[in-house]
């Protein structure tokens, strides 16, 4: 299936959003993070993975995602959680630790929750799957509408969880669909060091259900390849999964100098740039024009900066709020 | 005791059994998954008659595949289902205690509150069947130790039964901790004591809340499950000597219910705590350094009687000196009465 007009600028505008919010992160993140590199100080402490790159593979599976489907993202959320409706005030507020965060400052920028559009991501490798498939079981079991999604990166597919939850996810026939983000890039190791087959798309035939191999960072691809497996779950037909050839433009984690990269590699990267892509498609497809580009982009701009000025001027918890909402 | 009308004895087991039938009857949410709780009705009996009654969806064997589905409970109940979950032995739990301790007991907290996690986690503790090291331990500690998941451990079946109920209606993750030795099934022997009467209706024991299940005025005897039972057969013999025991069962571990260990300790002014988990860093531990903090004034330093600091050994004669016995507790108590007077 191929994306109306209306999905493909809904896909770029939320790359737009996205990209910003990333670039944005990163600038105020280095903000007061003395002496050398102190990970706790600044407005934006701890640890930041960055996911500009992997835009199309949040706007292309999430264009066919309303707020009540599951997503469980990873710990290169952002653009996942903006791409599903994450509220961006509180999503940035949590970022800064701040009261008005999607947790008041408990969560942080790994631990995204957003029960309002059914979103949650992890710190651990391969972690959200289990949930995902947790919640496909729900609905089947509810005979409730809605898919889950499990967003993971190429690492996950040597772990554990891989295995045993695409083995549940087939044998109870769940509406599930997994999508493998492949950045290349295990932190430091390659894939091809790490990962026996080339494509781990292939492992869905262990588990009998389709996988899909998406080349080239393409959101409009990656739109169909979803389409078609979100469709299939929601048909009740079952699990797939979906390789998505995607790359980071920025380190593992924000200060990695990214010494493990090939010459050239971040380059060529930046070449194959997807927003770039995206627009000159625009462009060619609807005659989508500078001055439409240029109100866009100072819409999405605003709209990311809006949501930092508000997780700025939104106030610390108290310190001793940590104690509350273990339990409920 | 005067219980000769309609005394219905039932196992742990059975106790357990019809605790999670009754509120599979009222609440569609609550659903029971895990390995061979099935036709088979769990290797330990606790869903017996489930599967026949609710069907194969409601009551749901795995695939031997613990990290997904346990990562699974957590993703249902999140998404407004109650799993109900056994995964038989609970040394086995390290293959999946990055669901359990990572997902299960934090997302409520990550969340701000806003997801709910409402599992009940049912696994086996205790040796004392040759067993071997990984299918024996108690590992009480290792989860009482973890934030966001509440602990409970009956010693018998009225308890098993209400803290069954209560933990199904508990919107928090619980991890429902139930011994061998306890459970009335044939295979394991019997603790004739935790076979009692258990009211048919359904019923809550509330949890985090310590029973004194005999009073005594002499020295304070804690402990949970096996270590209860242990507590009273000494206490029986303490009483022939004109020694008066009190035994206090915690029934839960999380939350941990100082106040009624404090008031028995505050009376007796002695106090022994046993405990079939490890003898370092556990709950024996917590509960003396609980009465410590509080500055009680204790005519004898107190003492625990725990598993000591090895795996459990296979061989009868190894494992049997080295689980906690009524005798252990009688020696710990001579102990004390030696130091007292010295």
């Amino acid at each position: 299936m191929k994306p109306s007009k209306e999905q493909q600028l809904w896909m770029y505008e939320h790359m737009l959003l996205s990209r910003y919010f990333e670039e944005s992160i990163e600038t105020i993140y280095m903000e007061g993070k003395t002496p050398a590199f102190n990970m706790a100080k600044g407005p934006i402490p701890g640890e930041m993975h960055l996911s500009n790159g992997q835009e199309p593979c949040a706007v292309g599976v999430c264009a066919h995602l309303n707020a009540a489907d599951v997503v469980t993202s990873t710990h290169r959320p952002h653009h996942v959680a903006i791409a599903k409706g994450v509220d961006l005030d509180r999503m940035t507020a949590e970022i800064f630790g701040k009261k008005t965060g999607l947790s008041g400052g408990r969560g942080g920028h790994m631990h995204i929750f957003d029960a309002a559009v059914n979103f949650s991501c992890s710190g651990i490798i391969a972690q959200g799957m289990g949930p995902a498939v947790g919640a496909a079981l729900s609905r089947q079991m509810q005979q409730k509408d809605g898919v889950a999604v499990a967003f993971l990166g190429e690492g996950a597919a040597n772990q554990g969880a891989f295995h045993e939850t695409l083995n549940l996810a087939a044998v109870w026939k769940l509406p599930v669909v997994f999508v493998i983000e492949d950045n290349a890039w295990g932190i430091s190791v390659s894939k091809s060091a790490s990962t026996a087959i080339e494509r781990n798309s292939q492992r869905a035939a262990a588990y009998g259900m389709p996988g899909h191999f998406v080349p080239g960072n393409d959101p409009l691809a990656v739109f169909e390849a979803a389409g078609e497996a979100i469709e299939r779950a929601r048909r009740g037909e079952g699990p797939s999964l979906i390789e998505i050839e995607t790359y980071r433009l920025a380190g593992h984690f924000m200060g990695d100098a990214e010494g493990y990269r090939p010459e050239g590699e971040k380059d060529a990267l930046f070449a194959k740039d997807p927003i770039p892509k995206l627009r000159a498609h625009l462009h060619a497809q609807y005659g989508w024009t500078d001055s439409d580009d240029a109100a866009l982009v100072t819409r999405c701009n605003a709209r990311v900066d809006s949501a930092i000025a508000f997780a700025r001027d939104s106030a610390y918890p108290a310190p001793e709020e940590a104690m509350e909402k273990v339990f409920v | 005791m005067t219980v000769a009308t309609k005394e219905r004895k039932l196992t742990i087991a059975r106790a357990m059994a019809e605790a999670i039938a009754q509120e599979m009857r009222i609440d569609e949410k609550v659903f029971v998954m895990g390995e061979d709780v099935g036709t088979l009705g769990g290797v330990f009996g606790n869903t017996r008659g489930l599967h026949e009654e609710f069907g194969s969806v409601r009551v749901r064997d795995t695939p031997i595949s613990e990290t997904a589905f346990m990562g699974a409970a957590v993703g249902a109940a999140s998404d407004g289902m109650r799993p109900i979950v056994e995964l038989m032995f609970v040394d086995f739990f390290g293959v999946c205690f990055d669901a359990i301790y990572n997902l299960m007991a934090k997302n409520t907290y990550f969340s701000g509150g806003e997801t709910p996690v409402p599992v009940v986690l049912m696994t086996s503790t205790g040796g004392g069947y040759s067993d071997g090291g990984q299918h024996s331990q108690c590992l009480h500690a290792t989860f009482a130790h973890l934030p966001g998941m509440k602990v409970v451990a009956p010693s018998n079946a009225y308890d098993a039964k209400g803290l069954m109920t209560a933990a199904i209606r508990d919107n928090n993750p619980v991890i429902f901790m139930f011994h061998k030795a306890l459970q009335g099934m044939g295979w394991l022997g019997t603790e004739k004591d935790a076979i009692v009467h258990v009211p048919e209706e359904a019923y809550e024991v509330p949890i985090g809340k310590a029973a004194i299940v005999r009073e005594g005025s002499d020295v304070t005897i804690v402990g949970i499950t096996s270590g209860v039972h242990h507590g009273l057969k000494a206490a029986r013999t303490l009483a022939e000597r004109g020694i008066s025991a009190e035994v206090v069962d915690l029934r839960s571990l999380v939350p941990l219910d100082r106040d009624t260990v404090l008031a028995s300790v505050r009376k007796t002014g002695r106090l022994i705590v046993v405990d079939e988990d490890y003898h370092s860093y556990g709950m024996s531990a917590e509960i003396i350094s609980s009465v410590a903090e509080q500055g009680v004034t204790l005519k004898a330093p107190p003492q625990r009687v725990a598993y000591p600091d090895i795996p459990i050994p296979f061989t009868p004669v190894m494992e049997q000196w080295a689980l906690p016995s009524p005798e252990k507790i009688i020696a710990a108590f001579e102990k004390m009465q030696k130091m007292e007077t010295r």
